[in-house]
């Protein structure tokens, strides 16, 4: 299974996402492959992210330049096509600029960059890299952001259509007003379109792929495992392979 | 070259947009009268304006390490890993497999104090660039800040400034912040300290330097347009703050100065190390260097000065940002994310296709001669013409000493009075927790991305030192089986400034021995130093004391435990209104962990681990944080660092951690061995409660045995069924290693004879966590 990784300038979770694809999910099937902004068209992947960063250093509302790369179109046609794609922290807010996904990313409510472990619940409808994750398990991964909080001016309407994926929550899997880092309305942490092909969250999952790093544990996979299985045509089974 | 044609070159010079040079001028650009009469007696004339301006930067102190060179130069800086040491844009020490680190720290104290978000963040850009220059990707950033006194609106001010411009340059630019130390001294109320520190990773075989080699070779200027943006930042960072006339004020000063302070733009470095690093993969590149404080100036003359060599630049060709710029001006602009590159003749192309693929300004503004001067011409005349030779040695001084007379009054003190009860010394260790200088740092490095480029293996906070992996290069292809273990660097910054200004020789000597103590404590074996000595004016007698002292102690000390100082900034004039800050000579160091997993975090583990001190029990009070927050006296000579008694517990730390037997280890340092276990129980996964029985003491008062500071000391702990195996490398070592309790429960309990207490887990926590926050909020 191939992978394709945007790379923007600026972006700088390229590399991250790379590595957890390609070196650390390699051994069971996947590799990555780095696509260039500038380039037209996609290739023959099976699957996109859309990395995290500062593309264009976010001088402009973030993701705002990029959702306008010469890229985007192919990207378009992609997801129009129901390929799946995943948008992590810079890359989510890059997909709703796009047009891609509902709602949008403003300033944290602390006004500051937050950098610290979060807990998503895991929810809503199978989605490429969530389908093979029990709905109200509960992952383990870190934010990294200023532009975290999430707003949509129809948030019932969205949970009716089961495209909130991810929701803040506490180490025991409650959503609370405590366990919300950054003041997303329903504590929401990531959604995905109305296909459900498309998902963005502000978390990293590829941060969270190895046990050695301090950035807590393995959870992460889950997201990758995910795709691995749906690309297969079969469940898988999640949280290691044997 | 006859008389004749001299006289002919001088005569073309142009002295333009700019008055005829005096001598008051010159005191206006920093030059003494004994620095002017040296630099007409060279060139044989006055100098132009432009002249005048590129001199200035290059003699300041902030440039030219006038008054430290002398001293530095007795440093140990040679050592088998060391591949590049001082006198580059950073330092390189070889970690195997064909790998490298480089790194480098640097001070950016007066543009921070003037305008604290633009000057962090273009600090934390100038140390990034100065790693990339010599062909390393950055993988870590480090900073070491110190702020007045905790409870002023200024302090706060500025505190929340430069951590959020750290953050703002460090996060978006995308290397992962994970070590440094924040602190808080009367003394740095008008000169608060901002020095930051990267580590960057690069291949053995693709170093680079910054020298203009191979005469006809073109001179690129790649990255951001040349503003008037920080012209005289260099000479700005040489010179005191001062409160100017009788209504004036250090503020007013500072304000003024703010035009002198650049603005940073990450993403135009993000652009520029990409493209650099992409550039490097080439044979094109001759040398590089970034333009940094005096900008093309100091580029310039730094490349063909090392390389001896010459370079004329055609600044007709430089990118402007904006119309009618001098060359003056663009000669002293410190615009930030320039670099300045000598690549091979006929190459040109290839190296601008690459600036071109990342969007970037590059223009051919020069070329390398054998002249051995620095040319500057613009509009077909020529501005400038110096000896390069002159510009980046032209003046040293072996500054007078003088011995401080307050260190006689502070040498001795009388220890406060004793505690009467077991429950207030509980009390004084509950203060000493929620001191700002020990308390939690979460609501600084909370700002900074500590994770990315998926290399974090320890974060802030976890440990005395900051923990990132290092991938091995990729196995060849057929030979998947078995990737090798990564390994990590592991990375310690900071300075307790307060055993240096009791005693400036010793008090350095500790600052290296904790750096060296806080890389065990994670398991690394330390391999090398960076520096940035921060110190007062050096025209004063007692600074300079203190500064030579200062670098005579870390010079025996890096000798001693064999880790020798790659690389090193130097930060004077750091007073206010005549009033130095506090000696700060802030040591980072750099260790390897052959595997990465083979590393150990301060928290203890879990419940019904042992827990023992490896190293003295006890400590002195003389220059102790306790002394200083409970009694308010900063006093004493504190113990000194024995490296015929301390090495050994070094080593015996190390392979304990290394064998695998400890489940947590952590550096007694800053109030003393209360704190570090208080701290142990605090910072664990989840946090656990601690009993400890302190018998064997009974003749030292509970204060030296609880909050005494000494060096090479250690909370350890472990399973009970490991305690024979940690005793025998004690024993082995021949350290003392005393078993003082045990982990769980809900409380952190202490036993000391008479004096007994406890402290409710919950509320040790709270002080730890939020003593910060009074500072903030």
């Amino acid at each position: 299974m191939i992978i394709g990784v945007i790379r923007f300038p600026g972006s700088n979770c390229d590399d991250d996402a790379f590595h957890a694809v390609h070196r650390v999910l390699g051994p069971h099937g996947m590799s990555g492959r780095m696509i260039w902004h500038k380039d037209v068209d996609l290739g023959n992947i099976d699957a996109l992210i859309v990395p995290g960063g500062f593309s264009y250093g976010d001088y402009l509302r973030c993701g705002a330049m990029a959702a306008h790369s010469p890229i985007m179109a192919a990207v378009k046609r992609f997801a129009e096509a129901g390929g799946p794609v995943l948008g992590i922290c810079n890359g989510f807010q890059i997909l709703c600029e796009a047009g891609l996904l509902e709602g949008a990313l403003i300033r944290n409510q602390s006004l500051s960059f937050i950098c610290e472990d979060v807990n998503c619940v895991v929810e809503g409808r199978p989605t490429p890299f969530t389908w093979a994750i029990p709905a109200g398990r509960h992952i383990h991964m870190s934010i990294a952001h200023s532009e975290g909080r999430y707003v949509h001016p129809d948030v019932a309407s969205l949970e009716q259509r089961s495209q909130v994926i991810f929701r803040y929550c506490s180490a025991d899997g409650e959503v609370t007003d405590r366990a919300n880092p950054n003041g997303s309305m329903g504590n929401i942490a990531g959604v995905c379109n109305s296909a459900g092909n498309v998902v963005g969250l502000m978390p990293h999952p590829e941060r969270a792929v190895e046990n050695l790093l301090g950035a807590g544990g393995e959870d992460g996979r889950t997201l990758f495992e995910s795709s691995l299985a749906y690309h297969r045509g079969r469940p898988a089974r999640v949280g290691g392979w044997q | 070259m006859s008389g004749q044609a001299d006289i002919e070159e001088t005569i073309m010079i142009r002295n333009a947009h700019g008055p005829q040079v005096t001598i008051e001028i010159a005191e206006e650009h920093g030059l003494t009268k004994d620095e002017y009469q040296r630099l007409t007696d060279r060139l044989g004339r006055a100098p132009t304006y432009t002249e005048l301006g590129i001199v200035g930067a290059m003699w300041s102190e902030h440039c030219s390490y006038k008054s430290s060179r002398v001293h530095l130069r007795t440093l140990p800086t040679e050592g088998e890993r060391v591949i590049e040491g001082p006198g580059e844009n950073a330092g390189v020490v070889d970690i195997g497999d064909g790998q490298a680190v480089v790194f480098k720290m640097e001070s950016h104290n007066h543009p921070s104090f003037i305008e604290p978000y633009q000057g962090a963040a273009t600090g934390v850009g100038g140390i990034c660039r100065d790693v990339f220059t010599m062909g390393a990707r950055p993988i870590a950033l480090a900073d070491c800040l110190r702020f007045g006194r905790p409870d002023s609106d200024r302090t706060r001010y500025l505190l929340g400034g430069v951590v959020a411009g750290i953050a703002g340059y460090g996060n978006s630019f995308g290397v992962a912040n994970v070590a440094g130390d924040v602190k808080f001294d009367d003394s740095y109320d008008g000169n608060i300290l901002v020095n930051a520190f990267c580590l960057g990773l690069a291949r053995t075989e693709r170093i680079f330097r910054g020298t203009a080699r191979g005469e006809g070779n073109p001179v690129l200027y790649v990255g951001a347009k040349t503003g008037r943006d920080g012209i005289h930042g260099a000479t700005m960072a040489s010179a005191e703050f001062v409160a100017a006339g009788q209504d004036a004020s250090v503020q007013s000063d500072a304000d003024a100065k703010r035009p002198a302070v650049q603005v940073g733009d990450p993403f135009m470095e993000k652009l520029l190390l990409e493209a650099c690093l992409e550039l490097m993969e080439s044979d094109v590149l001759v040398g590089i260097q970034d333009m940094g404080a005096a900008g093309l100036t100091s580029s310039a003359v730094e490349m063909a000065a090392r390389a001896g060599s010459g370079i004329e630049l055609e600044l007709d060709n430089v990118p402007c940002r904006e119309q009618g710029m001098t060359p003056y001006e663009l000669m002293l602009s410190e615009s930030q994310e320039r670099m300045l590159m000598v690549v091979e003749r006929g190459r040109e192309e290839q190296a601008m296709a690459v600036f071109a693929k990342w969007d970037l300004d590059a223009a051919v503004i020069g070329r390398v001669t054998d002249s051995g001067r620095v040319v500057v011409r613009a509009s077909g005349e020529v501005y400038a013409d110096l000896p390069a030779d002159l510009l980046a040695d032209g003046v040293q001084y072996d500054r007078p000493t003088a011995r401080p007379a307050y260190l006689d009054s502070v040498a001795t003190f009388a220890v406060p009075e004793r505690a009467t009860s077991g429950a207030a010394v509980g009390e004084h260790l509950l203060a000493l927790l929620s001191e700002p200088d020990i308390a939690s740092k979460a609501w600084v490095y909370r700002q900074y991305d500590h994770n990315v480029r998926h290399g974090t293996v320890i974060r802030p906070g976890a440990a005395d030192a900051g923990v990132v992996r290092i991938m091995r290069p990729q196995p060849q292809s057929g030979a998947s089986a078995g990737e090798p273990a990564a390994k990590a660097i592991a990375i310690s910054a900071g300075c307790q400034a307060r055993h240096v200004y009791l005693a400036p020789y010793e008090g350095t000597r500790l600052v290296v021995a904790e750096a060296y103590a806080n890389l065990v404590a994670v398991g690394a074996r330390p391999i090398a130093v960076t520096n940035c000595l921060n110190f007062g004016n050096p025209e004063k007698p007692e600074i300079m004391w203190q500064l030579a002292e200062s670098i005579r102690g870390l010079g025996d000390a890096c000798r001693q435990l064999e880790t020798p100082v790659v690389s090193g900034n130097v930060s004077l004039y750091n007073e206010t209104d005549g009033v130095a800050i506090k000696p700060t000579p802030m040591v980072a160091m750099v260790g390897l962990l052959g595997d990465a997993r083979a590393h150990t975090t301060m928290g203890f583990a879990g419940p019904d681990h042992e827990v023992a001190v490896l190293g003295a029990l006890a400590g002195s009070l003389a220059g102790s944080e306790y002394l200083a927050c409970i009694a308010g006296r900063v006093a004493g000579v504190p113990a000194p660092l024995d490296v015929a008694a301390h090495r050994p517990v070094f080593a015996a730390a190390l392979a304990m951690i290394e064998r695998g037997f400890l489940a947590s280890a952590h550096d007694v340092s800053e109030g003393g061995l209360a704190v570090a276990i208080a701290e142990s129980a605090i910072a664990g996964p989840e946090s656990v409660g601690v009993e400890v029985k302190l018998e064997d003491a009974l003749a030292l008062g509970p204060e030296e045995l609880l909050f005494g500071e000494a060096p090479a000391r250690f909370v350890i702990s472990f399973q009970s069924e490991r305690r024979d195996a940690v005793m025998a490398i004690a024993r082995e070592h021949g350290v003392r290693c005393s078993v003082v309790g045990r982990t769980g429960g809900k409380e952190i309990s202490f036993d000391v004879g008479a004096f007994n207490f406890a402290i409710d887990l919950a509320r040790a926590k709270t002080a730890y966590q939020r003593g910060f926050l009074r500072v903030v909020e």
